[in-house]
């Protein structure tokens, strides 16, 4: 667990801690990642995900999406921090929104051969996975859904022959007509 | 209207339109267009340093004294990297710097080349923004926002990293005419409703205190007026932490001294025992909560601070109010005005009744000597004497620091520089000199340790070189105070490294350096020899040899509360403490 940020024994209290998405709308500039996470780094932050690509690119504004962890105060610390950076635009807290929709992909490649080759098959179609490549000892798979549908998949995969992962991490977005 | 000009022509424009007079630096390859920018005009002038850290920390000196920005520069590789520690220095007590650095051609980034370093990556952490610039359009724009966002808001360092071919590269500079920044906002009005409840809460207070801090300073003499004013109106108790001495006149009945690990008694106790605290402008740092459960545990608490992230950071606090402490505490005094609340009278007249009793302990006593000089005489010796005359103090850190923000008596703000959230032993020589640059006419005093001093004593020969008259007071205890007060209550008194061997003669190295030096090792000379520092027109080292042996107080101990300070033993009844053994297992490993 991170603790409060003093040197002092923190006060005899035990504050759950929870898990947050965190949107924060940058300046594209070089450096503006590394502002990010040697902020999450320096102050002993976790980053559970962090996806980021420029989303308006005449503005060149780009989207971060964090999913970090920590007790209240510590998310509130972490908002606080990011939105001292000079790039930063906005930082909205997609958790206390609302049930916001948060997708992310994931690539599968399963090696194997009989058996285990055609239940991975059966696997990715119960997950509805795409198949976007095939050898005949191999698959890789292509999965979007939330973070807990990708692990539940993956953790399957292993049974049957998963050889190597690759996630995109988080990106979300509320619900309903508001934009951010 | 723009003009065409070359990038280090532009830096010097920039200085200039900014109303920049002195800059603070050190050339070198990478900085030499910038230099060569110099010498074609006399009216930004520069002040060579011998140390790059010297620089930062006199551009510190200069802007906390004076409210303006302070401007460093330095070169590329080394001349970035030594005045890393200054920039971390100005992030922590929020002194607004521009730093520019030299950085090799931008074809040469990347390429390990002589004298590169990734400065903008080195610096991201110690600094409030930092900026690479990578087009000589760029150029104009960014220099003048350096200088809006290093001001601004909670200030802070800012470095403009600049490359040597934008340094001759041709461009049109042209002054921006707003500072309306697309992203960077601070907040400076604060949230009107929340200063209404936090006047009800003051008027309902029986217990109240005002804890201050630096951020007061830092929002303009305007906000110490306002601080006196709402102090006097409402008739509450001040006290104040290292970085807000002189926000609030010390000599005002009102004021309880300084609160924290080195505070006074009576501020410390009213903090422990308030049911109001009222935080203006500090950041409920470690050195002044202590241990965090035992923290003032009656109070509802309200906070002003320009930083949000300092609002519940270390402390949960009822009402905080997010702006700029003049803004804020305008609208205060102008609240209490208008309802004019009914404050319960009986209750503040006991509280101030309790708070004499806890004054009443003296608790900044300490044995007198006809023998030795005390250190702590010393600098009661060194106010008594300079009172009378504008005088800015600047110090080292260590026991000598407490001693001076203990018994030299602030009464107006900006007159007191020290290095507070990071500690950084060196700083006040060079911070000294950029006070007397800024005050050329006033007395300006560095209370140091003689193990402090040599960490940046070659900056003698740069107030010697411009004619600063800066008098360094030495208490030479022949140890590194603090940290053999440390070892005296934490390990068994072992002193470990903690002595100053092989001192030089600091007499002779004044008159190396071509200044004066002083030293006086009785009481009784001592007053004569501070006249005389006083009375050179010269920078003087004054060795004031003290008694090795006495110790801070009062002191909490790490992992205690505010009610479990630790007088002086004189002022024990019981005797000696027994000080190896106050502090237990868990406070041994805080800092």
């Amino acid at each position: 667990m991170t603790q409060m940020s003093t040197i002092y024994p923190p006060a005899t209290r035990v504050e759950p801690i929870s898990r947050h998405t965190l949107a924060v709308v940058v300046d594209n500039e070089p450096g503006v990642l590394a502002r990010i996470a040697g902020l999450f780094s320096g102050r002993g932050y976790n980053i559970e995900s962090l996806t980021v690509t420029e989303t308006e690119h005449e503005s060149h504004i780009s989207r971060v999406t964090i999913v970090t962890t920590g007790t209240d105060s510590i998310i509130e610390q972490i908002k606080a921090h990011l939105e001292k950076l000079v790039p930063v635009h906005r930082v909205v807290d997609l958790t206390l929104t609302g049930d916001a929709v948060e997708r992310e992909l994931c690539l599968v490649k399963v090696v194997g051969k009989g058996e285990q080759r055609v239940e991975a098959m059966r696997l990715a179609a119960a997950f509805g996975a795409r198949t976007m490549d095939a050898s005949l000892t191999s698959f890789v798979y292509e999965l979007t859904g939330t973070t807990e549908e990708i692990e539940r998949f993956i953790k399957l995969m292993t049974v049957v022959g998963l050889a190597e992962v690759s996630r995109t991490g988080v990106a979300a977005m509320a619900r309903g007509p508001e934009g951010m | 209207m723009s003009e065409m000009m070359t990038g280090a022509e532009m830096v010097i424009r920039t200085l200039q339109d900014q109303g920049v007079e002195h800059i603070f630096g050190y050339p070198g390859g990478a900085v030499l267009p910038i230099y060569d920018a110099i010498f074609h005009q006399d009216q930004v002038k520069h002040i060579l340093v011998r140390h790059e850290q010297g620089a930062v920390h006199a551009a510190e000196g200069y802007a906390r004294s004076s409210g303006k920005v302070g401007v460093v520069l330095v070169t590329s590789g080394p001349g970035a990297t030594n005045a890393v520690t200054g920039l971390t220095d100005a992030m922590m007590d929020s002194i607004p710097i521009v730093c520019i650095t030299g950085q090799v051609a931008t074809h040469l980034i990347g390429s390990d080349a002589f004298q590169e370093c990734d400065t903008v990556g080195i610096t991201r952490h110690c600094t409030k923004h930092n900026y690479l610039v990578q087009s000589i359009e760029d150029l104009p724009r960014i220099l003048h926002e350096a200088f809006y966002v290093a001001s601004t808001g909670r200030p802070g360092p800012v470095v403009v990293d600049l490359p040597k071919d934008i340094q001759f590269k041709m461009g049109s500079y042209t002054r921006p005419t707003s500072n309306q920044h697309k992203t960077y906002r601070p907040t400076v009005k604060g949230d009107i409703d929340k200063i209404r409840a936090a006047i009800e809460l003051m008027a309902s207070a029986k217990r109240p205190v005002f804890y201050t801090g630096g951020g007061v300073i830092n929002s303009g003499p305007h906000a110490s007026a306002l601080l006196r004013e709402l102090a006097r109106l409402t008739g509450f108790p001040v006290t104040s932490t290292l970085m807000g001495l002189g926000a609030y006149p010390a000599a005002d009945r009102q004021f309880l001294g300084m609160l924290g690990m080195h505070g006074t008694y009576e501020s410390n106790l009213a903090m422990h025992e308030c049911d109001v605290m009222i935080n203006i402008g500090a950041r409920f740092d470690d050195r002044i909560t202590g241990r965090l459960d035992a923290f003032s545990p009656y109070s509802k608490r309200i906070h002003v601070d320009i930083d949000p992230s300092s609002i519940n950071k270390n402390v949960k606090v009822e009402i905080p109010i997010i702006g700029d402490c003049a803004h804020v505490l305008e609208d205060m005094v102008r609240l209490w005005r208008q309802t004019a609340p009914q404050v319960d009278k009986v209750a503040l007249k006991e509280w101030w009744t309790k708070i004499d009793g806890w004054r009443g302990r003296d608790c900044l006593a300490y044995r007198p000597s006809d023998e030795i000089i005390k250190p702590q005489y010393a600098v009661q010796r060194l106010y008594e004497l300079t009172k009378d005359r504008e005088t800015f103090i600047t110090t080292e850190v260590g026991q000598h620091q407490m001693w001076a923000a203990q018994y030299f008596k602030f009464e107006e703000p900006n007159h007191w520089m020290t290095s507070g959230g990071l500690g950084t032993m060196g700083y006040g020589l060079p911070a000294a000199i950029g006070t007397q640059l800024a005050h050329p006419k006033a007395l300006v005093v560095d209370i140091a340790g003689e193990a402090s001093i040599l960490m940046n004593m070659q900056e003698m020969s740069t107030a010697v070189q411009y004619r600063l008259p800066v008098k360094i007071f030495i208490l030479n205890n022949e140890y590194m105070g603090m940290v053999r007060q440390w070892q005296e209550l934490l390990h068994g008194g072992r002193y470990s490294e903690s002595y100053s061997q092989s001192l030089p003669d600091f007499v002779k190295l004044a008159e190396a350096y071509g200044g004066v030096g002083i030293r006086c090792d009785k009481p009784g000379d001592l007053d004569a020899a501070i006249l005389e520092m006083i009375n050179v027109d010269r920078p003087v080292i004054f060795d004031c040899v003290v008694d090795k042996t006495e110790n801070c107080f009062p002191m909490i101990p790490s992992g205690k509360g505010h009610n479990e300070m630790l007088l002086n033993d004189y002022l024990n009844e019981t005797g000696p403490v027994d000080l190896g053994s106050v502090i237990d297992e868990k406070g041994k490993m805080l800092v």
